[in-house]
């Protein structure tokens, strides 16, 4: 184990912890995708990269694309929430 | 518009939406009452979002008779969407009144809120003591004498090169020894596809009428079409191709290298929801419909079943085969892994795709 993968695993710990805390579930999404992508790069280390290659595809990209659309269609990506959060962001 | 610095001093502080994030969407003072109104409710714009943030020390009912009256005011006249609200109204009426008066059911309630808690949190200790204590009975991870390492593992890794031709191994235990097992999950995913289909499936012509006129009505063309944007359609063109090479290359070489059908198909299927969240349906329609869907599907499982009956038939029964393993480490070799191969990723492909056609459109 190098430093490299310590600090892969690491990542992956604060972002299981942090989908579960956020409570956008656009930013949810987005976490895990991201999870995903860590953990392709993790499946390469682990020298399974065919794994890797299925966990890029289908973790980062087919499943959260299939989020999106989830939320979108029950009206969870509304324009309302997102003027909401870009106001507080710019007022903080 | 409400001002700025209203709304800032308005904001709950970390501890009151940390509550509220632990009990759900519901307001500490107020109780039982929803903070948020539903979605689609006709005055439930940014004022009735607003109004009970505000107002949060004033009792239940009055905000939920405003709520009403706002929705009156905004004059809604479908008397639909104003029955949705009265039933909700009358349900927190008659829940505040319930709070004022106590009755005797409220102790039990109290009792429930206390224990409920600890109970939840002796429940997970023990759940997590007990997984622990399971995973610690568990044989050390990579140890010669597991269980899971045995004969057949020994035989894969020793026999696998001679035995299927294919140079990786992992290819030749999933298309060759193990090879039922994939085709039962290819069948998952077909099967799980067009069981969605067969459901939102509409028959008559009447009915198919009713649907596209409503669809005109709340799905206008700019939800389901993509709005031109030149990034997503630049990007979509230079990389689609890309994406869909790698795949193809992916899939026939899941013998030489890492790879396969189901991560090759995987790709594939990536790179035709990009190009079809770019270009949109319309375009995306006279390259593949429903037909084309359940046409490669079929045509490939079923090649599948064939091929591999035959192998099967010719095994069991010590018969020469006439497919050879070939040299391992060419492109044409490993005998029956790479049209298999071409298979699974044909059918991952289309399912992916069509995962993401039911997930947009609910069909074809």
């Amino acid at each position: 184990m190098t430093l490299f993968e310590y600090l892969l695993l690491g990542f992956l710990i604060i972002c299981a912890i942090s989908v579960t805390f956020s409570r956008n579930l656009l930013n949810s999404i987005i976490i895990y995708m991201s999870y995903s992508l860590v953990m392709s790069i993790l499946w390469v280390c682990l020298e399974s990269p065919d794994l890797a290659i299925t966990e890029a595809a289908v973790g980062a990209g087919v499943t959260s694309i299939l989020f999106f659309v989830t939320l979108k269609r029950i009206n969870a990506l509304g324009k309302d929430s997102d003027q909401e959060e870009e106001k507080e962001d710019g007022h903080d | 518009m409400i001002d700025l610095d209203k709304e800032k001093a308005a904001r709950p502080s970390i501890k009151e939406r940390f509550h509220t994030w632990m009990e759900g969407e519901q307001d500490l003072y107020i109780g039982e009452l929803e903070m948020k109104p539903p979605k689609n409710a006709p005055g439930a714009d940014a004022k009735a979002k607003e109004a009970p943030r505000d107002d949060r020390n004033e009792s239940g009912q009055e905000i939920t008779s405003e709520k009403l009256k706002e929705a009156l005011s905004a004059g809604t006249e479908d008397p639909e969407q104003l029955r949705e609200l009265i039933p909700d109204t009358i349900v927190n009426m008659a829940e505040s009144s319930d709070r004022l008066n106590p009755v005797s059911r409220r102790p039990l309630k109290i009792m429930f809120d206390r224990v409920y808690p600890v109970l939840a949190t002796v429940m997970c200790i023990a759940i997590v003591v007990l997984l622990l204590v399971t995973v610690s009975w568990m044989p050390p991870f990579g140890s010669a004498d597991n269980p899971a390492s045995n004969e057949v593992a020994e035989r894969y890794i020793e026999q696998g090169l001679t035995e299927t031709g294919a140079v990786n191994i992992v290819s030749g235990m999933i298309l060759d020894y193990r090879a039922f097992d994939t085709l039962g999950e290819s069948n998952v995913l077909f099967i799980a596809t067009i069981a969605v289909m067969i459901l939102m499936r509409v028959d008559s012509k009447e009915e198919k009428e009713k649907l596209s006129r409503e669809e005109e009505i709340y799905t206008d063309e700019k939800t389901l079409e993509p709005k031109n944007d030149v990034i997503i359609k630049t990007v979509a063109f230079l990389l689609v191709p890309m994406l869909f090479i790698f795949g193809i290359y992916i899939i026939l070489c899941g013998h030489l290298g890492p790879g396969g059908g189901f991560s090759g198909g995987a790709v594939i299927g990536a790179s035709l929801i990009l190009y079809a969240n770019a270009f949109g349906f319309q375009r995306m329609g006279k390259l593949f419909t429903a037909k084309t869907y359940k046409v490669i599907s079929f045509c490939a499982l079923g090649f599948y079943a064939l091929a591999k009956s035959y192998s099967f038939f010719t095994g069991a029964n010590e018969l020469e085969s006439i497919i050879s393993t070939g040299v391992p480490g060419r492109i044409l070799s490993a005998g029956l892994i790479l049209p298999l191969n071409i298979c699974v990723g044909l059918v991952v492909a289309c399912t992916m795709y069509s995962f993401y056609v039911l997930f947009r459109k609910g069909g074809y």
